[in-house]
């Protein structure tokens, strides 16, 4: 039995295990982008049939190419009305719901208190309930006080169902807050307020700006709630529920893709941005 | 001026300012209405009699819509369960793969995962009926590999379902199990491979099993919503492949049959409750709300 030999044994599993490291390494890689493809296949396929100029009601099938869906973008009667209420809905819901769940938050995170327990358990429990449940016990709320359905009421369900996601969201950021910056300020002769306003607030707007968008995102693409409290309004989601049964003009593709195009660039500007200044720091 | 004493613990009454206005709307438009509809849950009456319900009672509700739509209950949660079971498979390696090989990309990545969020939930479903439609090109390829009979379709079949349903809520499983793969020590699986582990055995002793917060977070994130969809069966199925709420759907907004109605979203309120109750007692994850 010579070293060689052995090493010569030890060298054989040692390269199979590379080779297979090596698969796997790619195997990941290649289930990674098959995965991207497939969430993008049907975007895709919206993007594509929203310069489809189809013959009859429905945009199932390819036609042929026309700009005409995005130039007479609100050429279908009350598409335009639709967005516009869901913009509305949406701006309003995320700001109201933002400021409740800040509040809810601070107390959560900086009090101990008797009930905050069960205050947590409340925050949860919309977010455990599906959306059918939530829209169905408000519509007996509202049925039940003959209260009419319409824009007030799409929009109390959205800052209902809005909430809890701002608090979560603002709470992760103040469990990790440095609580010796406030009383570094407060040391320094700054009050309660000033504090609050120069310290607490600049640090945690990261968290309310996250919060606001996550609201916001969330009220604009709500269907479910929104459908049995809307009474005779429609959101834009309410709008392509209604189309849909009866035809599919590609308009709704164009709205679909833009607020898709607007957001995602929103987005990764802030991804470079965020980059750029970590690269900087 | 005890709003502003943000900043001392046990300071009376602030922290129930501060809850008071939020406390007030989830009491009002989300407690509030869960208990009228159990109060509806119980009424009798229906839309032939005059539009007058009235409380009696009636426990008849519950029995008769778990008698009646037997299959409806159990569809919803099979085919929940599975594109949750689906939505587990598929994207735990995309997290991984992000987490651990992201490298400065990461934030790109998840937000390519976030991005179809962005087209209405509708959309995107009424893209699947185009993508899945009778004499597609996925249909045709399927049919080709004698995976679907010949004349067979995908559309329409519970299939279809699992399919959008799985792809409208992936986000949700990827995200947490992301977080948590992503705050994962390298040193503790370093240490498991310099104690003669392999990397298979360092992934299944170490790794998973500090990501569980993120696959639980992502399975009831995952769950939940599905088991009370019923737009997926709407659009990409049949009435053979509805589920729970489609029933609850047309009884509230077309047969106006509020208390059966009422009786179901209870039965699948408390049904989800239970189930995530089980299996967050099986997992062991008792910081379940934070």
């Amino acid at each position: 039995m010579t070293s060689v030999a052995a090493e010569a044994r030890g060298a054989r599993p040692r390269m199979l295990a590379k080779s297979l490291a090596f698969v796997r390494r790619q195997l990941l890689t290649a289930w990674a982008l098959l995965f991207f493809a497939y969430l993008m296949l049907p975007i895709a396929v919206v993007a594509v049939f929203s310069f489809n100029h189809p013959k009859g009601r429905f945009n199932f099938k390819w036609e042929s190419f026309t700009f005409s869906n995005w130039t007479h973008w609100n050429a279908i009667p009350g598409i335009q009305s639709a967005v516009v209420l869901s913009l509305e809905i949406a701006v309003i819901a995320s700001l109201l719901a933002t400021a409740l769940g800040t509040l809810m938050a601070l107390a959560l995170v900086r009090y101990g208190f008797r009930g905050r327990g069960t205050t947590n358990f409340i925050v949860f429990l919309p977010l455990s309930t599906p959306e059918i449940v939530l829209g169905a016990s408000l519509l007996t709320l509202f049925l039940n006080f003959s209260f009419p359905l319409g824009f007030k009421t799409i929009l109390i369900a959205h800052v209902m169902f809005c909430v809890s996601f701002a608090v979560v969201t603002v709470k992760a950021r103040l469990v990790g807050f440095d609580r010796h910056l406030e009383e570094a300020a407060m040391d320094l002769g700054a009050n309660e307020w000033v504090t609050f306003k120069k310290v607490t607030l600049p640090l945690i707007a990261p968290a309310i700006l996250a919060a606001l968008l996550l609201c916001f995102s969330i009220s604009i693409d709500d269907f479910v709630v929104s459908y049995f409290v809307a009474g005779s309004r429609v959101t834009f989601p309410i709008f392509v529920w209604g189309a849909a049964r009866v035809a599919t003009p590609p308009q709704i593709n164009v709205i679909g893709i833009a607020f898709f195009v607007i957001a995602v660039s929103a987005m990764v500007g802030n991804v470079f941005l965020q980059n750029q200044r970590a690269k900087q720091a | 001026m005890g709003f502003f004493r943000l900043f001392h613990r046990h300071q009376g009454a602030t922290p129930y300012l501060l809850l008071a206005p939020g406390l007030f709307w989830l009491g009002l438009f989300f407690l509030a209405p869960l208990g009228f509809l159990i109060y509806q849950s119980l009424e009798s009456g229906s839309i032939v009699t005059g539009f007058g319900f009235h409380f009696s009672w009636q426990w008849s509700n519950y029995w008769d819509s778990l008698k009646g739509y037997t299959g409806e209950f159990e569809r919803s949660f099979e085919y929940a369960g599975l594109a949750t079971v689906i939505a587990l498979v598929v994207s735990y390696p995309v997290a991984y793969w992000i987490a651990f090989r992201g490298g400065r990309w990461k934030n790109l990545l998840l937000l390519f995962i976030v991005a179809p969020f962005f087209v209405t939930y509708l959309i995107r479903t009424l893209a699947w009926q185009t993508i899945l439609a009778d004499h597609g090109l996925v249909v045709r390829t399927l049919i080709d590999l004698h995976l679907v009979a010949h004349g067979g379709r995908v559309l329409a079949t519970g299939t279809a379902v699992v399919a959008g349903i799985t792809y409208n809520f992936l986000p949700f499983m990827a995200l947490p199990v992301y977080v948590s793969l992503e705050q994962i020590d390298q040193t503790l699986v370093e240490a498991a491979e310099d104690l003669y582990a392999n990397k298979w055995l360092a992934f299944l002793r170490v790794t998973f099993p500090l990501s569980l917060p993120g696959v639980v977070a992502g399975t009831l994130l995952t769950f939940i919503p599905a088991a009370g969809d019923f737009i997926n069966a709407t659009l990409l199925g049949s009435p053979t492949s509805h589920m729970i709420g489609n029933v609850i759907n047309s009884k509230f907004n077309g047969g106006l049959d509020y208390p059966s109605a009422a009786a179901m979203s209870f039965i699948l309120m408390a049904v989800i409750l239970g189930l995530v109750l089980l299996y967050a007692r099986a997992v062991g994850a008792e910081k379940l709300t934070g």
